[in-house]
């Protein structure tokens, strides 16, 4: 088991230290970090006075070496529009997004095992046929477009729950929380929503397989032999072995959840930091989006990592072949 | 080589005759009525796309002919000199069904061709990996795991924030994206054909590389390179729209449906449904209907299957 | 004293599903069994025995479905009996072991888990006890230093343990029949012989009543006392086992005993039945033996039926009556 969380934290290392050398090479090499830095109209003694504070004069390497020390140290630059260091604007925004994109699991959670076990058990009911169908929706929707017609509906229509921003927050550990407050939490509800209806129909999809997939086992047969009840055949036979890849799958898919958290921000004017970094790129506020960037980079290689140590948890044939 | 007088077509990569068994994958696609719905759906969509210079009412982006009295009016409604705006206008008295047929244009063309630029390059890559093996195939491997496991939005987003914004970094950025989907199955598929015994034989023959891969290796990949690009068509006008949405992709004077979504966005909270909603409607008819072209296919074309 | 398991014309049936056509796995199927006798139940693969002892279970997989016929269990028919007393029964006073120990253990719960829920599907009894009482299970069927074992998971045991688990927890709770389908196929010779040792004393102590599903003559003559010998779906002959063994009246039985290498016929060439088991989809007509049968007959075109016999019974019209070479 040691041993191979080390291994796992080394990869995970060299994928972070690969990663930094694909956004210098975009951002510095491809991206000419000159005219997105420097005012078109300025002089040429302007320029050359920039381009000698950020190193641009100096070789690749040097620059790069630079930029690495800069991220070890946290020191992303500051943001140019709102002159304050990119990677503090950035932290400011996450419990938003992190806020949002978890309710969004939740619920995709919730609504989708259900759904999906119902569907699994029940095949061959119309209602499993409609809910097949209504994830087929869910996986072809897009995004944005759903997002708008919620506002559309909820908001302007019937004016049941509010379309922008966070609504009340509390502070809790120094941060604030909406789903604290009962204005926060139906400011939450629709983006939160929004976000969730692209995993509810993948986490139904799943267990449905799932289930169809554990349910003609020896194993679950001879539970039934037992004499257990059919409640704890499904929820303890079936459905512990129908984790195992529901919560792979969903834990790959959390750092796509805040990815597109990025659209839901926008619709919704949830203050996150998907709704941060696309006005960095409308603005060109470089120094901001390479920390957006990288703290994407260290959030999917956290994640894989967790997931790597749930799934060791849930499954007691990895435990064991770790183990050795 | 020419010393070698067996041809390779004498080599078993068909075992069918290519006509009999399109005849036969044609009378499968068929038997899924869904699929032929879609596909009908998407044959109208792309002769709409196609004609839409000549089918519009006006064109949209034609300042002359816009009548800012006709703005905003609701669907249905008489334009100033008596023609019907069947779908509504927009703020600047745009007819909306002659923006979806011009941004269906828009949308079509990104979709099938960052499809097609991402198939090329991403089989070419999972050929030459298979072939290769080695070093090559780690390295190119690497990289599409690693691009695996971070979503196409985001990498499309770094991408844009590269490139900056435009419907041109739109379609590189969609490449870029969606490579490696293509090499990793492509290199999947090769390499169960390489192990095969005509293979072997071919290398026996000393016939040169490049005719093993074309002749034998890429016409074994090109079912499920047909099955992916299709799915990635979709995915690609999608993914287009999201990010015109976002106000990183199409040009005003060049709108795809994503745009035209986003124009009415400021509107719909007025209760001005249409300039937002029906884009969308069309934006999801093609979504849906080429999937469902393509989830038969996928279904047919599967090697288990036939 | 009535018979502890009357089975009397049991039809059990597949449904046609869109991918493969309908069948009638077990075909008015009639026996009886005595508290604490073993009966063998014999017949090549695909005959029915498995889906035999599943309808005994009520655990015959969809579309799969018991469509006729009675099963008296204690005098109480299953056929028909409501879900949650059927529930009851299983595990408690009808328990079964399957085939493949490697497939009826969950993998991702740990045995303990396993063993003390099936002590508290039936048993309102406390943890601490449960977890005793599984532990000595353990000890029972011959698991060394039983108490660490409970907190492994199935792929921590060979198959011959994991099916002393098995066979532990089925004897849970004394239960008045086991099915055993097959126990020992899928384990070493070795283990084999230990486990129907092991199986028959515990049987034996709690006057336990038995169905070894089996399509091993040499296991059933060491373990059984009556013997039901399965075709396509049907009984062909039932009866006690030596009985059956030495004077075999249908010509599948003695087909399949000639077929068993045995010590006393050594040196002598095995005589396999000739043709091939048939497609249970698609049944000859008739006795479904005829078409492989050297005594068939015109009248075997239509089914035979059941000639009782002095405490044994067969369905054939040609019955081997002339005494063993
Ligand atoms: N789940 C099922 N669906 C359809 N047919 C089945 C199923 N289970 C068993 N059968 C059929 O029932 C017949 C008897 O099977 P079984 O009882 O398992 O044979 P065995 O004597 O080897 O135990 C076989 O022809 C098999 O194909
Ligand atoms: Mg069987």
């Amino acid at each position: 088991m040691v041993t191979s969380l080390i291994r796992r934290t080394f990869q995970a290392l060299i994928v972070l230290f690969a990663m930094t050398a694909i956004v210098f090479v975009g951002v510095n090499v491809i991206g000419n970090p000159v005219d997105i830095l420097i005012n078109p109209d300025a002089n040429a003694a302007e320029k050359a006075r920039v381009i000698a504070h950020f190193g641009l004069d100096k070789p690749l390497w040097e620059q790069y070496l630079r930029f690495l020390g800069g991220i070890v140290q946290g020191d992303f630059g500051t943001s140019f529009v709102y002159n304050k260091p990119a990677l503090g604007l950035i932290l400011e925004r996450m419990p938003a997004t992190l806020e949002l994109a978890f309710t969004a699991l939740f619920i995709a959670l919730a609504v989708g095992l259900p759904l999906g076990l119902y569907a699994g058990l029940y095949p061959n009911r119309v209602s499993s046929k409609v809910i097949m169908s209504g994830s087929i929706l869910g996986f072809s929707l897009p995004t944005f477009w759903v997002g708008l017609m919620l506002v559309l509906v909820f908001s302007v229509e019937l004016g049941w729950l509010p379309s922008n921003g966070r609504g009340d927050t509390v502070e809790l550990f120094g941060v604030r929380w909406s789903f604290l407050t009962g204005d926060g939490l139906r400011h939450l509800l629709l983006p939160a929503f929004n976000l969730a209806l692209f995993k509810t129909s993948l986490v139904l999809r799943l267990t449905r397989a799932g289930v169809q997939e554990v349910l003609p086992q020896e194993y679950v047969k001879f539970a039934r032999a037992k004499g257990l009840t059919e409640r704890r055949v499904i929820f303890v036979h079936v459905l512990k072995n129908l984790m195992i890849p529901v919560i792979t799958i969903v834990g790959l898919e959390f750092g796509s959840l805040i990815a597109f958290s990025v659209v839901t921000e926008s619709i919704f004017a949830w203050p996150g930091m998907g709704k941060l970094i696309i006005d960095s790129i409308n603005l060109l506020d470089r120094p901001v989006i390479v920390a957006y960037l990288m703290m994407m980079v260290v959030l999917f290689v956290v994640l894989n990592f967790v997931i790597e140590i749930c799934y060791t948890l849930l499954d007691p044939r990895v435990r064991l072949n770790a183990r050795d | 080589m020419t010393d070698l007088p067996v041809p390779s077509e004498d080599l078993p990569v068909h075992a069918e005759a290519p006509p009999a068994r399109f005849r036969k994958r044609l009378r499968q696609f068929a038997e899924s009525p869904g699929a032929v719905v879609g596909l009908i759906a998407l044959a109208v969509i792309v002769l709409v796309a196609v004609l839409a210079p000549l089918i519009s009412p006006q064109n949209p982006y034609d300042l002359m002919q816009l009548d800012i009295m006709d703005s905003r009016l609701p669907p249905g409604s008489q334009s100033f000199d008596g023609l019907p705006y069947l779908l509504g206008t927009d703020s600047q008295g745009r007819d909306i069904l002659s923006g979806i047929f011009y941004g269906l244009r828009t949308s079509l063309m990104v979709g099938v061709v960052s499809a097609i630029a991402a198939a090329i390059i991403g089989t070419a890559a999972g050929l030459l990996a298979a072939y290769l093996g080695g070093r090559t195939e780690t390295l190119l491997m690497r990289l599409v795991d690693l691009q695996l496991s971070f979503p196409t939005i985001l990498m499309a987003l770094m991408m844009l924030a590269v490139l900056g914004k435009g419907v041109i970094n739109v379609v590189i950025a969609l490449i870029i994206a969606e490579w490696a989907t293509y090499a990793r199955t492509v290199r999947a598929t090769a390499l169960v054909e390489r192990e095969k015994e005509y293979i072997e034989a071919a290398r026996c023959l000393r016939l040169p590389g490049w005719r093993i891969l074309f002749r034998h290796l890429l016409p074994n990949c090109l079912a499920s390179v047909i099955v992916i690009g299709t799915m990635q068509v979709a995915r690609a006008i999608g993914l287009e729209a999201t990010l015109s949405f976002l106000g990183l992709g199409a040009s005003v004077t060049e709108p795809s449906l994503g745009m035209l979504i986003s124009n009415g966005y400021q509107y719909l909270l007025s209760g001005l449904y249409w300039i937002s909603f029906f884009p969308g409607i069309a934006l999801l008819i093609t979504i849906v209907a080429i999937n469902l072209v393509g989830d038969r296919l996928r279904d047919i074309l599967n090697p288990r299957n036939s | 004293m009535s018979s502890l398991l009357e089975v009397r014309n049991l039809v059990t049936e597949f449904a046609a599903k869109p991918d493969r056509p309908g069948l009638r796995a077990v075909n008015d199927v009639s026996f009886s069994l005595e508290r604490g006798k073993v009966l063998g139940l014999v017949g090549e693969s695909g005959s029915g025995k498995s889906v035999t002892g599943f309808s005994i279970m009520g655990l015959v997989d969809r579309p799969g479905k018991v469509t006729g016929g009675q099963i008296l269990f204690d005098g109480v028919d299953l056929v028909g009996l409501d879900p949650d007393a059927m529930r009851r029964l299983r595990g408690r006073r009808i328990a079964m072991v399957f085939q493949d120990p490697m497939m009826t253990l969950n993998p991702v719960l740990s045995i303990r888990t396993q063993m003390v829920e099936a002590i508290h599907a039936h048993e309102d009894v406390s943890e601490r006890t449960a977890h005793e009482r599984a532990r000595d299970a353990l000890g029972q069927v011959g698991i060394p230093s039983p108490e660490e074992r409970l907190a492994s998971y199935p792929h921590e045991f060979s198959g011959g343990m994991r099916q002393r688990v098995a066979i532990a927890i089925a004897l849970l709770h004394k239960p008045d029949l086991i099915i055993a389908d097959e126990p020992t196929t899928a384990l070493d010779v070795t283990i084999q012989s230990q486990i129907i040792a092991e199986f028959q004393t515990l049987a034996e102590v709690s006057n336990t009543a038995v169905i070894w599903i089996t399509h091993d003559l040499a296991i059933v003559s060491r373990l059984a006392d009556e013997l039901a010998v399965m075709y396509a779906g049907r009984l062909v002959e039932t009866g006690g086992v030596s009985e059956v063994l030495n004077t075999p009246r249908h010509p599948y039985t003695r087909g399949l005993i000639a077929s068993v290498p045995s010590q006393n016929r050594r040196g002598e060439r095995l005589r396999q039945i000739p043709g091939v088991s048939p497609n249970m989809a698609d049944l000859p007509q008739g006795c479904s033996f005829r078409p492989r049968c050297d005594r068939a007959l015109p009248g075997c075109l239509s089914v035979p039926p059941q000639v009782p016999e002095a405490g044994r019974s067969y369905r054939c019209i040609n019955p081997v009556m002339e005494a063993q070479a």
